[in-house]
């Protein structure tokens, strides 16, 4: 049994069927990426796995336990972070009231207690903007604040909507960097990206989407060897 | 000068201005309670509480039967004081968990008319419980008297009104601001389902916020016994100037009904003695006017 699994999800954003059938599969430790064109389903597996979007019909368990239909802040509290593609952080408050509302206070710790210094360690050009409205940062500063408010949580599983979009090159890459250093503290992730470039050294294995559902997996080094595949599934 | 001294012969009267003006501050402590209630609800579920000046009512109300069955004791009034908001609080607990939780998700005019429900049937079980006569609270006895100022007599009452106004005031700004649970509330006015899925039970958020407002407004209610007929129409009344206030200072903003507060006392406390026939249309005049030059109020945020 995988960490977390998907079988056979349909979703809907109102009356517009968005997922079809769609299963996959994510095992502890793992980075696994989500891949395709925009409008591919892949903000919305991420949502219905939060419960933001609750499937219509399929299971989504973590560690074997259901999911599906629970309010999201009973999944984000056994253990799913989630961090949206629009950033979404709270521009009324200070940065670090943004990690302070979302720091765990349920359960025990959950194996890594991040604090906010720990959080501050991992980013530490956010340490310099603690007071600072979170509304006036740049658009990199608040995508390592969402990142970093997520962490809060202490999740055991990171879901990302395309952390890099909108980013600076230089952004993109010290993002990646630090994605790379939460990848050796052994979180599980999983990455919904259309910058194959960012994931290509980060991911372990790769699912592509296409009109809601699983089009081509297989592992990362296989997947960026194949430019057949590439080619077919993600060239626009 | 002569054309002005004429047609307000108080304007020379210095005494009874500074009278006039602390009048009005204490009205605007009251409506600052009230309205700010109001308004911290609306910020954070977004429903316009119609029932808030049924609130306020029954505080006063509660405060009545309080002081009248507590034992005779110079400490009775402070705890009816103490208790009668409670009770309010709880009865907002008990309406939001029951009626307002169902309706967060539907169309705010469904909203309008549960909350103008509201009023009727707390009216009615107001009725029911007090009957239709009127009521009054006495002051309690260290503050029964007056006091002079400038020669001018000055309950002392409403000198513990004033002095509440601004403790009050910088209580609730410490709660916002100081607090895991304002920081909370603030970021439930900005992204409520983002707060979600941060693993942060917003239900049980909401049903705070909404026992929080109401226990304001029964707080205005309650100090407002001594110093009113308690009376069955005072929901109206307070709904009407609390709304106007939430108004003009911006709905969701804290510091705007505080603001908002003082203009308006101050403006009812002055219409009175320059206007006096249309001072009740002078407030709407204000508000139309901020509504044109900024429809989201004084403090207010622009909807997105």
């Amino acid at each position: 049994m995988s960490f977390l699994e998907i079988h056979g999800v349909e979703a809907f954003y109102g009356d517009s069927h968005i997922l079809f059938d769609l299963s996959l599969a994510v095992d502890e430790g793992e980075v696994v990426c989500l891949l395709g064109r925009n409008g591919a389903g892949k903000t919305t597996t991420l949502k219905s796995i939060v419960g933001l979007v609750p499937p219509r019909s399929g299971r989504i368990t973590l560690r074997g336990h259901g999911v599906t239909g629970l309010a999201p802040y009973r999944i984000a509290r056994l253990g799913i972070g989630y961090v949206p593609e629009e950033r979404r952080i709270f521009g009324n408050l200070t940065v670090h009231e943004n990690l302070e509302v979302a720091r765990r206070t349920w359960g025990d710790g959950g194996g890594i207690a991040w604090t906010a210094e720990r959080v501050f360690e991992l980013f530490p050009h956010l340490a310099s903007l603690r007071g600072r409205m979170a509304g006036r940062l740049s658009g990199g500063e608040q995508q390592m604040l969402t990142i970093a408010r997520t962490l809060m949580g202490n999740p055991s599983l990171l879901l990302l909507d395309e952390p890099s979009e909108g980013l600076a090159p230089l952004v993109v890459e010290m993002l990646a960097v630090q994605l790379a250093r939460l990848k050796s503290t052994g979180l599980t992730m999983l990455v919904a990206e259309q910058n194959v470039h960012f994931v290509s050294e980060l991911g372990d294995r790769v699912y592509i989407l296409e009109k809601g559902t699983v089009r081509y997996q297989g592992s990362m080094r296989e997947f960026v060897s194949n430019e057949d595949v590439r080619r077919a599934h993600l060239a626009v | 000068m002569d054309f002005v001294t004429s047609l307000f012969p108080w304007i020379t009267n210095g005494p009874l201005i500074v009278v006039q003006v602390m009048s009005g501050l204490s009205v605007a402590m009251f409506l600052f309670l009230v309205s700010v209630g109001m308004s911290l609800i609306f910020g954070v579920t977004r429903i316009v509480n119609l029932a808030h000046g049924s609130f306020y009512m029954v505080g006063a109300y509660l405060m009545v039967t309080l002081v009248e069955t507590l034992p005779e004791h110079a400490v009775s009034f402070w705890i009816a004081l103490v208790l009668a908001p409670i009770g309010v609080g709880l009865l907002g607990g008990v309406i939001e968990v029951t009626l307002l939780r169902r309706i967060y998700h539907r169309e705010p005019l469904l909203q309008l008319i549960l909350t103008f429900g509201l009023i009727l049937v707390i009216g009615t079980l107001v009725l029911l419980v007090w009957g239709p006569d009127n009521k009054s609270v006495a002051r309690p006895d260290a503050l029964a008297g007056s006091l002079k100022i400038l020669g001018q007599p000055f309950p002392l009452y409403y000198l513990l009104v004033l002095g509440l106004a601004p403790v009050v005031a910088i209580g609730l700004w410490l709660t916002f601001y100081r607090t895991r649970w304002g920081m909370l509330i603030r970021a439930a006015t900005v992204d409520r389902e983002m707060l979600g899925a941060l693993g942060v039970d917003v239900a049980t958020l909401y049903t705070q916020v909404f026992m929080f407002g109401s226990w304001l407004a029964g707080l205005g209610g309650a100090l407002s016994a001594p110093t009113v007929a308690v009376a069955l129409g005072m929901d109206g009344d307070v709904l009407t100037t609390a709304f106007v206030v939430v108004v003009i200072g911006g709905l969701g903003s804290f510091a705007g009904s505080f603001i908002s507060a003082l203009l308006v006392g101050e403006l009812q406390s002055f219409g009175i003695l320059v206007f006096p026939a249309v001072s009740i249309v002078l407030l709407f005049a204000i508000m139309a006017v901020v509504l044109i030059v900024r429809p989201w109020g004084l403090l207010g945020r622009p909807e997105e």
